[in-house]
């Protein structure tokens, strides 16, 4: 019943919006810590504004907006098919809401937040184009990650998850032409230039379609989903422990915090907190994670600039790192080394001293890159003043991470909500001024020497003990148990066959990845399988705003562009 | 096309074959397709770490026009498949291909809506290099082997029609032919059915028809 549990644990959120919105609040649950509030559909648009603009609440950040379709869990296929859900969070207050508004099978529209929250544009679009669920009010809403003539929409629970539907055609979407055509009284001839999917200078495959007065860029549009591969309905068909090294794939620059994210959420289901060893061997290699994919952004980034001696160190120093990876969970890159209540093995033996040898080499690269890049005159020519996005601009389009603190916002999450045992250790958090190109660039680097000092800090802070919670519902029996004890038999054959299974419910959690917020939301039907996994990544919003720095540069700038947002295409496309 | 067009059949001996064979194979000029997460071991071989020069391989073109080897990294999906078809026909012979690793083998494991289940789908492969991703030996491995095949070819016979699971590859349509697997898959079924027949000895026959 709506308004049955209002009364227990009212937030600040709630209050207020029950004082402005009587009628349009339907419910509140506040499960596992994350304060949800479902309204009616009417009053989408009118309670995000209240909730962006109202001086107790200022919610200015749409962290996240996707939908669930509830065909067959509850009383699903009626009045109340889909949900679309929304993320808030409210940078000056520090903290975080969950808006829910259902929309009806037979009719599935719902008012577009676009005017509330820039940054809205292309999450919706992905709604559209996964659940078939229109935005009123929307200006451009198309196809993002499939393409046209794709019939149907993959993520309703009806559609099956192995029905392809092969091109034949060039899939290149018109529609940036179609509506530039109508212009054609403008007195300039402007060029259209396309760059990728297949781009030299482009690390990740997009397409971006420049229109071109000169070689300055007038306008523009960006094409993804060239790497999409399904990742949130492949979760919908496997066991929460054979998702993680789906999750490895989504930012394969930085696959360990994704292993973390991913067994974060599903231990916020259960209510349960890894042991204090594990946690702090969860944070190290976060740490350790962060470093690769910074270097890599980086290399990357100076090689399509010229600077290939700068690509030959940091790989070389990356590769050293991804040993020492290798050392703890056997993979360099796809590693997955989480599990839901702990992790996979302890670290080795003598990895304290390995470590050592590979930060010292990592500080010598790091002093060898700053002294070819800091005083290098094309470096900064092509880096300083490129790319340029304003702070305010950057948060309506739901930026996070070293690209919204390059504009000088202080927001991140290992900070703003610690997680782990990120409150016990000592680090800063590098601002920038200007937001361009050559910030973000700073911003990279000093980050890698204060994940060095969280490294060096868990390392003398980590208590001795066990990395694996010791709970038969999620953990493993050891193997003795299992060839010794029929209770130990029938757990491990049910933990494998039917998979953990956490309670029915949802939740959030948020880490601070290499590219900003990765929050993973999970909805459970209390089976082995999640009913729903939707993964935040922080390229897909950083790439909605590609174009809005790249406008009015030059055609030249956005290599550099697109090489500091540093846009990994497993995570953007799923 | 070149060398085939000038000297015509029946002219050029079996030292000729040797001495261009062997400027082929050490001079590969790879495209590298990155898609996915393979690219990030691709940037590792590349490194100076596993140092690819010894291999001649290590300029990558980034035109198609350019380059003899395309070397697919990464999942294709249905979306990008057009356009790895596309590069492939605009290269020009002789060409080779790598599937580089599991996604571009086979799909790897997504088996889903958006995934192409291999690139041989598509285009014809020379090389699979298996490994989700594989590492950067493995590579080299691969890179070896092509050079193996490259220095067994008979450089008249090039221009034989390129055979894509059983069907004439065409550069008019996208092929996309019934996966293989299936047809194996079926024929361990049936070979297990009948008396007597080890699976892998049907399995070759079938490859043969």
């Amino acid at each position: 019943m709506p308004g049955e549990d209002m009364e227990v644990d009212e937030s600040v959120t709630s209050v207020k919006l029950k004082q402005a919105f009587a009628g349009a609040l339907l419910g509140r649950h506040a499960e596992h810590g994350d304060d949800t509030l479902t309204v009616r559909r009417e009053a989408w648009r009118d309670v995000a504004r209240f909730l962006r603009d109202e001086p107790d609440l200022r919610y200015n950040v749409l962290m996240d907006l996707t939908a669930v379709d509830y065909l067959t869990l509850g009383d699903g296929g009626t009045a109340a098919r889909y949900e679309v859900v929304a993320h808030l969070y409210s940078l000056p207050h520090n903290q975080r809401v969950r808006l829910k508004a259902s929309v009806p099978d037979d009719d599935p529209h719902i008012d577009s937040l676009m005017p509330v929250w820039e940054g809205a544009n292309w999450f919706e679009r992905e709604v559209y184009d996964m659940f078939g669920i229109t935005f009123d009010g929307h200006p451009d809403l198309r196809r993002i990650l499939l393409y046209n003539g794709f019939e149907g929409y993959p993520l309703r629970k009806d559609y099956p998850q192995d029905k392809e539907q092969p091109l034949d055609h060039n899939a290149q979407d018109p529609t940036f032409y179609m509506n530039k055509r109508d212009d054609a009284g403008s007195e300039t001839r402007h060029m259209f230039v396309h760059m990728g999917p297949s781009h030299p200078a482009m690390h990740g495959v997009i397409h971006m379609t420049l229109e071109l007065d000169g070689e300055t860029i007038v306008d523009g549009d960006t094409e993804i989903g060239y790497l999409h591969r399904a990742f949130e309905k492949e979760a919908e068909s496997h066991t929460y422990t054979q998702v993680i090294p789906y999750t490895d794939r989504l930012n394969y620059v930085s696959p360990l915090i994704n292993n973390v994210a991913f067994v974060l959420a599903v231990e916020k289901l259960f209510d349960v907190e890894a042991p204090e060893r594990c946690q702090y061997i969860r944070v190290l290699v976060s740490e350790l994670s962060r470093i690769t994919d910074h270097l890599t952004c980086i290399a990357a980034n100076a090689m399509e600039l010229g600077a290939f001696t700068v690509y030959f160190y940091f790989i070389k120093a990356r590769e050293e790192i991804w040993r020492l990876v290798e050392a703890i969970c056997g993979a360099r890159l796809t590693t997955t080394y989480t599990r839901v209540g702990g992790v996979m093995a302890d670290l080795p033996a003598d990895f304290a001293d390995r470590l050592m040898e590979v930060l010292a080499l990592l500080d010598e690269q790091m002093h060898d890159v700053e002294r070819l890049l800091q005083k290098n005159r094309i470096f900064h020519d092509r880096m300083r003043g490129t790319g340029i996005i304003a702070p305010h601009d950057a948060l309506a389009l739901s930026f996070t991470g070293p690209v919204l603190r390059s504009t000088g916002v202080d927001f991140d999450v290992r900070k703003t909500t610690p997680y782990l045992v990120y409150d016990r250790l000592d680090f800063d958090v590098p601002l920038g001024e200007t937001g361009d190109n050559y910030d973000r660039y700073l911003v990279r680097m000093e980050e890698i020497r204060q994940s060095v000092r969280l490294v060096e800090q868990c390392m003398a802070q980590m208590p001795d003990g066990p990395v694996q919670l010791d709970d038969a519902r999620m953990t493993m029996p050891p193997k003795a148990e299992v060839y010794g004890t029929i209770e130990g038999l029938m757990n491990h054959f049910k933990l494998i066959i039917e998979g953990i299974k956490p309670p029915a419910g949802e939740a959030y959690v948020s880490v601070e990845g290499a590219n900003g917020e990765l929050g993973f939301y999970l909805v459970s039907d209390g089976t082995g399988r999640p009913y729903r996994c939707r993964v935040r990544p922080p390229c897909f919003a950083l790439m909605q705003g590609l174009q809005k720095m790249l406008k009015g540069g030059m055609v030249a700038d956005v290599v550099a562009t697109f090489g500091t947002i540093n846009m990994i295409a497993g995570e953007n496309d799923r | 096309m070149g060398l085939e067009t000038i000297f015509g059949s029946g002219f050029i001996t079996s030292q000729l074959n040797k001495i261009i064979n062997w400027g082929r194979k050490n001079s590969f000029f790879p495209l590298p397709f990155v898609t996915a997460c393979c690219g990030m071991e691709f940037m590792a071989t590349w490194g100076s770490h596993y140092d690819v020069a010894r291999f001649g391989a290590e300029l990558p073109r980034f035109s198609p026009r350019q380059s003899d080897l395309l070397m697919v990294v990464g999942t294709i999906n249905h979306k990008i498949a057009p356009v790895l078809k596309r590069v492939y026909d605009q290269m020009c012979e002789p060409k080779w291909v790598i599937a580089f690793g599991a996604c571009a083998s086979s799909g790897g494991f997504y088996r889903n809506y958006a995934t192409v289940q291999g690139i041989d789908r598509i285009i014809p492969v020379d090389v699979y290099i298996a490994g989700c991703p594989p590492r950067p030996e493995a590579v080299l491995e691969g890179l070896m082997l092509l050079q193996k095949k490259v220095e067994g070819e008979d450089i008249l016979n090039r221009g034989a029609p390129i055979m894509v699971n059983g069907q004439a590859y065409s550069e008019e349509r996208l092929v996309h032919v019934e996966p293989p697997m299936d047809r194996r898959a079926n024929h361990v079924i049936a070979s297990h059915e009948g008396p007597g027949v080890h699976p892998w000895q049907g399995f070759e026959e079938a490859e043969r028809r």
